[in-house]
């Protein structure tokens, strides 16, 4: 395998999720945390889970992931059944879990390592390009440590697009960041979804950033888990989040998110 | 170079206060030699080779039995962190036996092993084998368990994941681990050498018991300071290198 095949472009993943069930028991009671949850995702797509905290979104995303297991029903990477981690979906978390024993570009080689078929000055070379496409190939050399928030999670998602992947899972990966760089990450992250073609699913809390970055925003409600609407956003791209048409759309996903929210009150009342 | 000039000016004030009390003769030269005498003694010990036989000895005993200690307890500690029933076995049994001074156990190998290089072995071994257990147990535990999943999502699995992940990540525990493990073999190997005399070879220990028996004030305080420098190299050339690269590496604290 040559650089070059290695950074082709790969076929983005069609992913079908079926009647997804999930519990959590802890200390007695029972959390319900997915509850018969169905979607099918496109190639190539960009679908944002937003919903509240303790909707099941990042359980969902975990599941996909092959970190969690479902205990019921299916999810299909091109008719694959998934039962584990695999190379083909990589993860961005919310914290950037790089590793801080190793510097920025072995970061970004970790899972190029565990791919077979590359020489090590090769790995090298990839790993450099992705760096390149995430604008941090000056820091090759830095500790993690030494990294802005912002910048950690560059690297994360370099590292995440590294092993060149059919699915990217992203969960939360920009809510810890402040407002400024969160919006030169949707920039770049719209850029090199352009660019590179990847599935991408992004859980999120955040109406805007849901808008602002999908091709479709799949709305959550809790306690079961389910989904709730459904939204297509035909804006055009690159999107600016601050702009008019966005918070249209924003506000008529919140009245959804709040009528919601309230109809679930009033049945706990 | 500001630095060393005034550790060295602080130990120079040291040396003088000392030489001043001796010669305002308040106790007697026997207890309390001057500097001078105990540079003559080590100066003339370092001639004609007792202190370099006894400290070459003393380092043969500790090295071994340091290595030893280190080599078993990384692996082990390894293993109770990742399985309860070894937790339950021989993490509890580290635990307690962590908590006895190393010195303790010089009884139980003279009775065991006589007066043998392997008796001076096994306490150096059980000076470090403990703690280095629980330091590494206490470093897998501390690792935010989502290095893990991210490395599994990359395809890391068993074994490498131990080797790549968790044992990287544990290093700063591991190495706080291996500095308190030397410093309680250190200190268990002088006791075991002024507790008994071994005939296969002289250290440090016993040049600092005849030096009691012979009322060598000189002889005792001379051997004391070069127990302290061996102690100081030992951090210097073993420890901090890997400390730094710790500080600098993760960002903590450091020098």
């Amino acid at each position: 395998m040559t650089v070059q095949t290695e950074l082709a472009n790969v076929a983005p993943s069609k992913l079908s999720v079926n009647a997804i069930t999930k519990r959590f028991r802890t200390r007695g009671t029972e959390v319900h945390a997915l509850d018969r949850v169905s979607l099918d995702i496109a190639e190539g797509e960009f679908v944002c889970l937003l919903g509240p905290s303790g909707c099941g979104k990042s359980t969902l995303l975990n599941i996909v992931a092959g970190l969690d297991s479902a205990d019921e029903g299916t999810i299909f990477t091109d008719g694959k059944l998934i039962d584990g981690p695999g190379r083909d979906r990589m993860v961005m978390f919310q914290e950037s879990a790089l590793f801080p024993w190793l510097d920025v570009i072995d970061n970004v080689m970790f899972g190029l390592k565990l791919k077979p078929g590359l020489t090590n000055p090769e790995r090298r070379e990839v790993a450099h390009f992705y760096l390149k496409l995430v604008g941090l190939e000056k820091f090759m050399r830095a500790n993690i440590h030494e990294l802005s928030g912002g910048m950690k999670q560059r690297v994360a998602l370099a590292r995440a697009l590294a092993p060149n992947p059919r699915v990217l899972l992203m969960d939360e990966p920009f809510a810890a960041l402040d407002a400024l760089t969160r919006e030169q990450l949707y920039g770049d992250l719209q850029r090199i979804q352009q660019q590179r073609q990847k599935t991408i699913v992004f859980v999120t809390h955040n109406v805007r950033e849901a808008v602002c970055l999908g091709d479709r925003v799949v709305l959550f409600s809790p306690h079961p888990g389910r989904i709730q609407e459904q939204f297509k956003i035909t804006l055009p791209r690159p999107r600016d989040i601050n702009s008019v048409d966005l918070a249209e759309h924003a506000s008529e996903i919140t009245k959804a998110l709040k009528g919601h929210m309230k109809s679930d009150t009033e049945v706990a009342e | 170079m500001k630095r060393f000039l005034s550790a060295a000016a602080f130990f120079a004030t040291l040396l003088i206060i000392w030489e001043i009390l001796v010669r305002l003769n308040i106790w007697s030269p026997v207890l309390v030699p001057s500097p001078l005498t105990v540079s003559e003694y080590l100066l003339g010990a370092v001639r004609d080779g007792t202190l370099y036989d006894a400290a070459i000895v003393t380092l043969k005993r500790l090295v071994l039995g340091y290595t030893f200690g280190i080599v078993l307890g990384l692996p082990i500690g390894l293993l109770t962190a990742r399985f309860k029933v070894w937790q339950d076995t021989l993490g509890l049994l580290a635990l307690g036996l962590q908590t006895l001074p190393s010195v303790c156990w010089v009884p139980l190998a003279l009775i065991w092993f006589g007066q043998t290089e392997t008796a001076m072995f096994f306490v150096v071994v059980m000076g470090t084998l403990w703690s280095m257990i629980i330091a590494t147990d206490n470093g897998v535990r501390s690792i935010p368990p989502i290095y893990a999943r991210a490395a599994r999502t990359m395809g890391s699995r068993g074994l490498h994941t131990w080797v790549k992940v968790m044992l990287p990540a544990s290093l700063p525990f591991i190495v706080g681990g291996m500095k308190q493990g030397w410093a309680f073999a250190w200190r268990s190997l002088m006791a075991a050498e002024i507790y008994v005399t071994i005939l296969s070879g002289f250290g440090l220990g016993h040049l600092l018991h005849y030096g009691r028996e012979l009322n060598a004030m000189e002889q005792v305080i001379g051997v004391m300071f070069i127990i302290v420098v061996i102690g100081l190299l030992a951090d210097k050339i073993m420890f901090s290198p890997w400390e730094r690269f710790l500080h600098r590496r993760w960002g903590t604290q450091g020098k």
